[in-house]
């Protein structure tokens, strides 16, 4: 497991308590996990992915990742459509551990409110609540 | 310490079954052809299935190799916690495999049938005895399959008294399977969580047993090798609520004739065959979990029961309430002989001798491994004691590191990770079967494998090299699954 | 007890290790209310030669082949069992281990039950199989299970072919959730009416057994198409596997999940259980699958071997979500079941298959010929339905007096059926028996 300090989290998306990072692509929201996330579920194994148009309020689960030996809800950051899922997941769900920022993105959703996603956390937020859990 | 158990033999390589053989051969004496052909409707012949011709000596090698690949109970020690590892008796088997026995056909008519139904009648009799329950069904075919019977026979008598609960509470000390079986009943599991004493406070259950709860299920002991202390407060706070007591019976071996299930509240529980009485596991089943109930339950059991009429038996089905079946016939009457065989056996005194000294071989293992194992509940167990790796965090050790080098010491590991609510855990339960001697060398074992985690950690985490594999990728299995050849 | 190894020493050295003055003391947290009182209520403990005997007079209180000469199939067959089978099966190294949870010192277990799944789908043309269920009829609770949560809906089309006790199953698996069961009748020919069905809303699943209860083989390609159509799955439930060493299997049929007992492939019938629940399926629902997988892999050397894979679909993992509570399996029965096909091998069954379908209607033509009509005209395997006629029932009686069990009355199971009974022959069973058999149903 990663130290606190070890882990990498980028200033330019917001965290959710259940560890999901939203990022606002002007007008849409990429959806993914964070560092930490990734590497307390170790190397995830498959991810159940929603089907685009399906619409989920905020905080409710819209997928699944799968490690060995656990099973991970992933949450809505913030309440909308799905506009398009990373199937390259499908094939390769490693991305989550090695590039959960980029390439390890989840979905993308069309927020129902576009400000919703300023009541997540900044990284400094997250990392002190982070501090908190340890 | 003597000379290490674990050492590495000749272990031979073997194929797969189908990358063996030659077309034309075979292993099967084939029966005299004593009837012409007869013509076969061509649209429905197909192919026959792709399987290899391998002689009898192909397969008795291929699987006398296999076999040698594996770890048994007959080959040492294997105190796998909640699982009961005991040593099987090879008298048993012989009864089992007895012609009229293993020949029977379920539909007999019951006067062709009586020995097969005079086994099953006196041992729902004894298993009745054994819990002070009222009444007892062999059918399910497993533990999970008895908590599930159970949970139906629970949902039944709510329905019948026109009641329908939605709820039911499942301790977080609970085994693994009874919130799956609850759930397939419909029943929503509500989780409560165990005090700081491993064992579940009256009070919490008082504050959430309400009258859309359809009762609890309770392991006794529980998961933590502790007595549910307060099970029957909790009982009465569930019963006063209209509710039931499920009790999961997997721990039985902690406690014949030692304490009465019958009395401590319970109105279902279910027995494992295959771990308190000594039927063999078989690399994971066949099983049988009995289901034993109280009168008020009787009604609702699943048929057909077992009738005795003087001296002769009959099959019933003749139970309108019945929640109906759960297997085609009658349960696994071939696990049943066996674990009769066990009981008569054993007797009444052997039986509580067999959970005296599983308790007992379960504490001296939690005294002399304290001092090197955190031990997260320190107060006297039943028949298991639980671990965890917190001693070893500084060097980064981890329970499952321990439990591979214990393959190398020539030890089946524990159960590791479970109960959840132990980070880190290592179960233990030595089970009667095991002398001294060999507890003294596990203790031994696991003492050098502590002392080797301060010194070379490096050691553990590249353990265990003296099976026929090392740790094996996990993931990548997971990943690409490849389940056919 | 010879079971049990401390001697006295022993035991008040390790009383003294965890400060205990007896036996009693490392009980006293059981609180008095809750202790039994006295001893079980046991007979008296017997000595092994004791047992021996009992046990011994039980068995032969049970009448078996070849002393008796039975014509009972319905869902559990005599076929006989190579002694290596048994023998290999008596092996402690597999019967004493547990659920292969540490591969390391379980490859043994784990290759043999990744060939077990290997052949089951060969047997029946499918892409997955799992490492067992309990029984046929708990496979197919377990299997329309699956189709619900698949195809998200909750009807299921169920032939009244399929075995009654397996039906029964069904039943009381589906009784908890708000399922509907839709039975489909049977046709003059002894096979599934599924006209019925076709086009119906909602559908999850149809399901038929081939051969089914009457042995009649059922026409699997017309099912498939019609459920299809509905979007349901295709069901397919057997009884007696070794069908399918003659017959087209179910996959090339376009089964969708294939389930059913395996004890004909070398469990004895053992009074009903231990069976062997077969389950197979294609990938794309393999996360939907109730039960163990072992999957292949490497070790860290990149030696390939075996682990048990896609865990998180069961109980101790996903628990109240999980795909099924099944935990401890019949992986014995399983093994027992791969030497058997091992043994027996690909050019073999086809000709065992062979000489019980010629064995079969050898009887078949028989009865005929004494003048007893056959219920159905559709191909049948191992086992037909006879027409003995509302006053069979003494004569049954009668040659049961001379160790002749003539198969199963369905009058209990299908009362328009009354008069009829299902006969069932085997490989174990010789011309001479079955001219007996005719000989003394003729007179």
């Amino acid at each position: 497991m990663k130290e606190l300090e070890e882990l990498f989290l980028p200033d330019d998306v917001q965290y959710t308590e259940t560890h999901e990072w939203a990022r606002d692509d002007s007008g849409s929201v990429t959806v993914g996990i964070t560092d930490y996330a990734q590497d307390q579920l170790g190397d995830i194994v498959f991810v159940e992915l929603p089907e685009v148009g399906d619409i989920f309020e905020e905080g409710e689960e819209f997928g699944t990742l799968e490690s060995v030996k656990a099973v991970s809800e992933i949450c809505m950051p913030v309440s909308g459509e799905i506009t398009a899922i990373n199937e390259l997941l499908e094939e390769a769900p490693e991305l989550v551990n090695q590039e959960p920022y980029n390439n390890g993105w989840i979905i993308k959703v069309k927020p129902d409110n576009p400000d919703e996603i300023n009541n997540l956390m900044t990284s400094e937020e997250y990392v002190e609540m982070l501090k908190g859990e340890e | 310490m003597k000379e290490l158990q674990g050492a590495s033999g000749l272990i031979l390589n073997e194929p797969l079954l189908w990358e063996k053989g030659k077309k034309g051969r075979c292993g099967f004496s084939m029966p005299r052809r004593d009837v012409v052909p007869s013509p076969v409707d061509e649209g429905l012949a197909g192919d026959g299935p792709d399987f290899p011709d391998l002689s009898e000596v192909d397969v008795v090698r291929h699987y006398t190799r296999l076999s040698q690949w594996n770890f048994g109970v007959d080959a040492g020690m294997y105190p796998l916690g909640s699982c009961t590892m005991k040593y099987n008796p090879k008298v048993n088997e012989r009864e089992a495999s007895l012609p009229g026995f293993a020949g029977a056909h379920p539909l007999l008519p019951p006067e062709l049938s009586q020995g097969a139904l005079e086994l099953m009648y006196r041992l729902e009799q004894y298993l009745a005895g054994i819990t002070g329950m009222d009444a007892v069904t062999l059918q399910p075919a497993a533990g999970a399959h008895g908590e599930l019977t159970g949970m139906l026979l629970i949902r039944a008598y709510h329905k019948n008294r026109g009641s329908h609960r939605s709820k039911i509470i499942v301790p977080d000390t609970a085994h693994g399977t009874n919130p799956a079986s609850a759930a397939l009943c419909g029943f929503h599991p509500v989780a409560v969580k165990s005090g700081e004493d491993g064992i579940i406070p009256a009070e919490a259950i008082a504050a959430i047993m309400d009258e859309d709860t359809a009762g609890i299920m309770i392991t006794n002991p529980n998961t933590l090798g502790l007595f549910e202390e307060n099970i029957r407060e909790i009982g009465e706070i569930v019963h006063s609520k209209g509710g039931l007591v499920y009790g999961d019976g997997a721990n039985m071996n902690a406690v014949m004739g030692i304490v009465q299930m019958g009395k401590i509240g319970f109105d279902v529980m279910h027995l494992n065959l295959h771990k308190t009485f000594s039927t063999p596991h078989g690399g994971g089943g066949p099983g049988s979990g009995p289901v034993c109930v109280k009168d008020i339950l009787k009604p609702f059991l699943p048929v057909p029961r077992i009738i005795k009429e003087g001296d002769k038996y009959t099959l019933s089905g003749d139970f309108p309430e019945s929640i109906g079946k759960l297997q085609a016939f009658y349960g696994n009457f071939g696990v049943m002989i066996k674990a009769c065989s066990y009981i008569m056996s054993m007797g009444s005194e052997g039986l509580k001798r067999a959970s005296q000294l599983a308790v007992l071989n379960a504490n001296y293992i939690k005294e002399n491994l304290k001092d090197s194992l955190y031990l997260p509940y320190d107060r006297p167990c039943m028949h298991e004691c639980v671990f965890s790796d917190k001693f070893q965090e500084g060097e980064k050790i981890t329970t499952l590191d321990m439990a591979k080098c214990l393959m190398d010491y020539g030890f089946h590991p524990p159960t590791i990770y479970f109960p959840l609510v132990v980070h880190g855990a290592m179960m233990i339960e030595p089970t009667e079967t095991e002398s001294k001697e060999d507890i003294d060398h596990f203790i031994a074992a696991l003492k050098a494998i502590v002392a080797e985690a301060g010194k070379d950690p490096d050691l553990l985490k590249r353990a265990p090299t003296r099976p026929k594999l090392r740790r094996l990728d996990e993931t990548a299995a997971a990943r690409k699954p490849c389940l056919a050849g | 007890m010879r079971y049990l190894p401390h001697t006295e020493e022993d035991i008040s050295s390790m009383l003294h290790a965890v400060d205990a003055e007896d036996m009693d003391d490392l009980f006293s947290m059981i609180p008095g209310n809750c202790k039994m009182k006295g001893n079980l209520s046991l007979p008296e403990a017997l000595t092994e030669w004791e047992l021996n005997t009992l046990m011994d007079g039980l068995s032969k209180k049970i009448a078996v082949s070849p002393e008796y000469k039975i014509f009972m199939g319905a869902g559990s067959y005599n076929h006989y069992i190579p002694e290596s089978v048994s023998y290999l099966l008596g092996r402690s190294e597999f019967s004493t281990a547990y659920t292969p949870y540490q591969p390391e010192i379980s490859q043994g277990t784990l290759q043999a039950m990744y060939e077990y799944q290997t052949l089951v789908t060969r047997l029946l043309g499918m892409e997955v199989a799992n490492a067992s269920m309990y029984d046929g009829a708990s496979a197919l609770a377990e299997a329309i299970l699956m189709a619900a949560r698949v195809t998200k809906r909750k009807k299921v089309a169920l032939s009244e072919l399929i075995h009654p006790y397996y039906r029964d199953v069904v039943r009381t698996y589906l009784e908890p959730g708000d399922y509907e069961i839709v039975e489909m009748p049977s046709l003059g020919n002894g096979r599934t009416d599924i006209s019925g069905v076709a086009g119906m809303d909602d559908l999850a699943a149809v399901v038929i057994q081939s051969p089914n209860f009457f042995g009649c083989i059922e026409d699997l390609r017309s099912t498939g198409e019609i459920a299809h159509n509905s979007g349901a799955l295709f069901v397919l439930s057997f009884t007696e596997p070794l069908a399918y060493g003659l017959f087209k299997n179910p996959g090339c049929q376009g089964a969708d999940i294939v389930c059913g007992e395996g004890q004909s492939l070398g469990i004895p019938q053992s009074f009903g259980g231990p069976g062997l629940g077969m389950f197979a399926c294609h990938m794309k629902n393999v996360r939907d699958m109730p039960g163990r997988l072992v999957g292949k892999t490497t070790d860290m050397d990149g030696r390939p071997g075996f682990v048990l894979t896609l865990a998180t679909r069961e109980q101790h993992i996903r628990r109240e979500k999980a795909k099924s509570n099944i935990c401890t399996n019949n992986s014995l029965c399983a093994l027992a079941s791969s030497m058997y096909m091992a043994s027996v091998g690909g050019t073999g069954i086809r000709e065992l298959a062979c000489l019980n379908y010629d064995k079969a209607e050898y009887l078949k033509r028989g009865l005929r010929e004494a003048g007893f009509r056959i219920s159905f005209d559709s191909p049948t395997f191992n086992e037909f339905v006879v027409e003995f006629g509302e006053d069979f029932k003494d004569t049954y009686k009668k040659l049961l007096k001379q160790r002749i069990v003539v198969g199963i009355s369905l009058a209990d199971w299908y009362p328009e059926l009354s008069g009829r009974y299902l006969l069932c022959v085997t490989e174990t069973m010789d011309r001479e028996d079955m001219d007996a058999l005719i000989k003394e149903v003729r007179s």
